[in-house]
C-alpha cells in the first residue's frame, strides 16, 4: 500500500444520502480477476448516458470538477455489497479521501466499505452535518475549489475565496498508522504465526 | 459475567488481542465465490503465500453463471474468465469446489448450511455482505472485501474490532400469509438501512422460534440490509433437527454429532447479559410489506400507499422524490394499484425449498397474469432436485414460469438475467438499490407468497385475502 501523503485537490460533491456500492460501481463493472481498470466504471449509471457519451450534468464530468481527488457526500456513504471493487473504483479515479456527515445515529460510512477503504489507502474522513453543509454550500458558490487534506495533523483545510476552512478531524491511531505507513495488513499479521498455531492446537 | 450469544462465540475464537480495541479473529469456515475471489488468489500468488487451511475453505460459482439451458456454455467472455480463474485457483490451491455442473452447486449462501459446512458456534466469513445469513445457526457470519479474503487465505484469521451487541426481539404471532421475509423488511423499514451499522443483531422472541433454519435464514441474510455486518439466533432444537437431517455431508454424525450438540448448548445469551441496543417489534398485527422505492428500509403494509415525500422517517424529502422518480411512483398511490411485468422468485434470501413451496402452494392451478414473465431459480442444484422430486417444477411451468437452474441470477443481474429499462419487477431478493436488477429496472421487495399472487393478478394483493 502507498504511504498517505498530504496533498491538495480539487473537492467533487455528489449531494445524496446512502450512496450505495451499486451505484459507486454497477455490477456489470464487476466482471474482471484484475485489480485495477475500474476508474472509468466509477459511478457510470450517473456519468454516462445511454449511448456512453459523458452525461454533462453530472458532477466529474463539469470542466472544474473533472479530476478531483476529494469527494464530499451526505452519510452513509457505501452502504449494500462488501465489493472492494467500489474501493478501487474511487480510489482508481483518483480520489485519496471522501468527506461525509455522521447525522445523529446515521453513521458517516457504511461499515464493510469504510473498512475496504483502510486497506486500499483511501482515507474517509467523517465531519459534522453542519460542516459538510457548510462544504457543500461553498461547492456551489465556487466550483472546483481546492483543498489540503493533512492526515499527520488530520485536518481537512478548504481554500474558500473568502478564506481558509479549516476542519479537524478523528481517526483510529492504528488506522492512522497503517495510512502514514503504507503497511500490509497480511505482513503484520503473520507476525504472529505462533500464535495461529498455537490457536489451532488447541481447537483442534 | 454474564454474556451474549455474540460475545461468547467471539471469545472463543480471539487469536490475540492486538491493543486499540483490535483483535485477531479465528475463522472456521471461508467461503469463496467467482467475483470477489480472483484478485485475492492474485495477491497470494505475487507474494508467494500459501492458503493456510484450505479445508477449510469452500467454493463455488453462483454470481454471475447463466440458468438456462446452456449454462454450461457460458459467452460471456469475462464471467467466463471469473469461472475459470476459480477452478484454476481451487485447484492449485486444494480449495474444495462445487463447480458449474456439480450437484452441490449452487448461490454460497444456500450451500453452505445445506451441505453442513456451517454448524453453530463457528465464525463464517466470505467476500459477500449476505454472509450473514449464516448467523441463523448461532455462528458469527459477515461479509468481508477481497483484501480481507486475501488476508483469510494467508492467515486463516482477520484483524476484527469488536461489534456492538444489538437485541431484536420479535414477540407476538404471525398470521397466516406473512413471513420471516416481512418481519425483516419491517425491521429495516424502521430502523433505515443503517440502523445497525456498527453492531451484530440478535434476533429473538418467540416469533424467531417458532421459525423454521430456512426463516431465520432469510431474516439473518437482511441484517446487512439494515447496515449491520451480523445477524445472530441462538441454536435450538429446530437448528439441531436441520444439522441432522438431509445429506449434510460436512455435518458431524452419529455420537459425534450427539457430543457436538451437548456443546452448541451453550451458545445462548445469559440471564443480565446486556446489550447497547433493544427494540421489540410486535408481529402480530404485521402485514405483508413491499418496498416502494430504491433502498430496502423504503417499505409499507401492502394494505398502504407510497408515502408523502415527507412522511419517511429515515429519509430525506429529496432522497424520497428521488427515489419516486426512478421508481415511477408518484405518493398516494395504492400499493395494490402497482401494475408488474416481472416476478423474481430465488436468491440467497429466498431461494431454498420452503421458500418454493410456499410460492408453489399458491400457485397450483393458476396461470401467470398475460404479460407477466415469472422466473423461478432454485437458490442450488440440491433444491432444484428436491424440488423437481415434489414436481413443484411442474407447478411452476404449469402456471407459465420459466424454471430455471441454480444461481444468484437476477438478484444482481451479473448473467444474462436482467430487467429492461424502466421494467418492473416483484422480487424475493434483497436490495431494490437503482439498477441492482438491470440498469433502470424497478424493484419491489417482497416474500414469496407474494410475489406469486403478484405474478397471478399482474399487481401487488394483499396474499392474507387469497388463502
Amino acid at each position: 500500500m502507498k504511504k498517505f501523503e498530504t496533498f491538495t485537490g480539487v473537492v467533487a460533491g455528489v449531494d445524496r444520502a446512502n450512496i450505495d456500492t451499486d451505484a459507486l460501481i454497477p455490477k456489470e463493472h464487476l466482471k474482471s480477476i484484475k485489480r485495477t481498470g475500474f476508474g472509468a466504471a466509477l459511478f457510470s449509471d450517473w456519468r454516462y448516458n445511454d449511448d456512453e457519451s459523458d452525461n454533462p450534468e453530472f458532477v466529474l464530468n463539469k470542466p472544474e470538477t473533472k479530476g478531483a481527488e476529494i469527494l464530499v457526500a451526505r452519510n452513509n456513504f457505501g452502504c449494500g455489497s462488501s465489493r472492494e471493487h467500489a474501493v478501487w473504483a474511487v480510489v482508481q479515479y483518483g480520489f485519496k479521501a471522501v468527506i461525509a456527515p455522521r447525522e445523529g445515529d446515521v453513521p458517516a460510512f457504511a461499515d464493510i466499505f469504510r473498512n475496504n477503504c483502510g486497506k486500499n489507502g483511501l482515507l474517509t474522513i467523517e465531519l459534522s452535518a453542519a460542516q459538510v453543509d457548510e462544504i457543500f454550500q461553498t461547492l456551489e458558490k465556487e466550483p472546483g475549489v481546492k483543498a489540503t487534506v493533512d492526515l499527520e495533523a488530520q485536518t481537512v483545510t478548504l481554500h474558500a475565496a473568502g478564506g481558509d476552512d479549516e476542519y479537524a478531524f478523528e481517526i483510529a491511531p492504528d488506522l492512522k498508522k497503517k495510512l502514514l505507513e503504507g503497511l500490509d495488513d497480511i505482513a503484520l499479521t503473520l507476525q504472529y504465526e505462533a500464535d495461529i498455531t498455537a490457536y489451532e492446537a488447541a481447537h483442534s | 459475567m454474564s454474556k451474549t450469544l455474540f460475545d461468547k462465540i467471539w471469545d472463543a475464537h480471539v487469536v490475540k488481542d492486538l491493543g486499540n480495541d483490535e483483535v485477531l479473529l479465528y475463522i472456521d469456515r471461508h467461503l469463496v465465490h467467482e467475483v470477489t475471489s480472483p484478485q485475492a488468489f492474485e495477491g497470494l500468488r505475487l507474494a508467494g503465500r500459501p492458503v493456510r487451511c484450505p479445508e477449510r475453505t469452500f467454493a463455488t460459482m453462483d454470481h454471475n453463471v447463466p440458468t438456462d439451458e446452456n449454462r454450461m456454455n457460458i459467452t460471456d467472455p469475462i464471467a467466463k474468465a471469473q469461472v475459470d480463474a476459480l477452478t484454476e485457483n481451487a485447484a492449485t490451491t486444494g480449495v474444495t469446489l462445487f463447480p458449474l455442473g456439480d450437484d452441490r452447486q449452487g448461490v454460497i449462501h444456500i450451500i453452505g448450511p445445506e451441505q453442513g459446512i456451517v454448524l453453530p458456534g463457528m465464525t463464517v466469513v466470505c467476500g459477500d455482505s449476505h454472509t450473514a445469513t449464516h448467523g441463523a445457526f448461532g455462528s458469527i457470519a459477515f461479509g468481508i472485501g477481497t483484501s480481507e479474503v486475501e488476508h483469510v487465505l494467508a492467515t486463516q484469521t482477520l484483524r476484527q474490532k469488536k461489534p456492538k451487541n444489538y437485541k431484536v426481539e420479535f414477540t407476538g404471532t404471525l398470521q397466516p400469509g406473512v413471513t420471516a421475509k416481512d418481519m425483516v423488511l419491517k425491521l429495516i423499514s424502521i430502523i433505515g438501512t443503517a440502523g445497525g451499522t456498527g453492531c451484530a443483531f440478535e434476533f429473538c422472541g418467540e416469533a424467531i422460534r417458532v421459525l423454521s433454519m430456512e426463516g431465520r435464514l432469510t431474516i439473518c441474510n437482511m441484517a446487512i440490509e439494515a447496515g449491520a455486518r451480523a445477524g445472530l439466533v441462538a441454536p435450538d432444537q429446530i437448528t439441531f433437527d436441520y444439522v441432522a437431517s438431509g445429506n449434510r455431508v460436512y455435518a458431524p454424525k452419529g455420537e459425534e454429532l450427539e457430543k457436538a450438540i451437548e456443546n452448541w448448548k451453550q451458545f445462548y445469551t445469559d440471564e443480565g447479559a446486556s446489550f447497547d441496543h433493544e427494540l421489540t417489534i410486535d408481529v402480530t398485527t404485521l402485514a405483508p410489506q413491499v418496498t416502494w422505492g430504491t433502498s430496502p428500509g423504503m417499505g409499507v403494509d401492502v394494505t398502504g400507499e407510497v408515502p408523502a415525500l415527507d412522511a419517511v422517517p429515515e429519509y430525506s424529502p429529496a432522497d424520497v422524490r428521488a427515489a419516486l422518480d426512478y421508481m415511477g411512483l408518484e405518493p398516494g398511490m395504492k400499493m395494490t394499484d402497482i401494475q408488474i411485468e416481472t416476478v423474481f422468485i430465488g436468491s440467497c434470501t429466498n431461494g431454498r425449498l420452503e421458500d418454493l413451496r410456499e410460492a408453489a402452494e399458491y400457485i397450483k392451478g393458476k396461470k401467470v397474469a398475460n404479460g407477466v414473465r415469472m422466473l423461478v431459480v432454485p437458490g442450488s442444484e440440491a433444491v432444484r432436485y428436491a424440488a423437481e422430486k415434489e414436481r413443484l417444477d411442474r407447478i411452476f411451468v404449469e402456471a407459465g414460469a420459466e424454471w430455471r437452474y441454480a444461481g444468484c441470477s437476477m438478484c444482481l443481474a451479473m448473467n444474462a438475467d436482467k430487467l429492461r429499462d424502466k421494467e418492473r419487477c416483484a422480487s424475493t431478493s434483497n436490495r431494490n438499490f437503482e439498477g441492482r436488477q438491470g440498469k433502470g429496472g424497478r424493484t419491489h421487495l417482497v416474500s414469496p407468497k407474494m410475489a406469486a399472487a403478484a405474478a397471478v393478478h399482474g399487481h401487488f394483493v394483499d396474499i392474507r385475502e387469497e388463502l
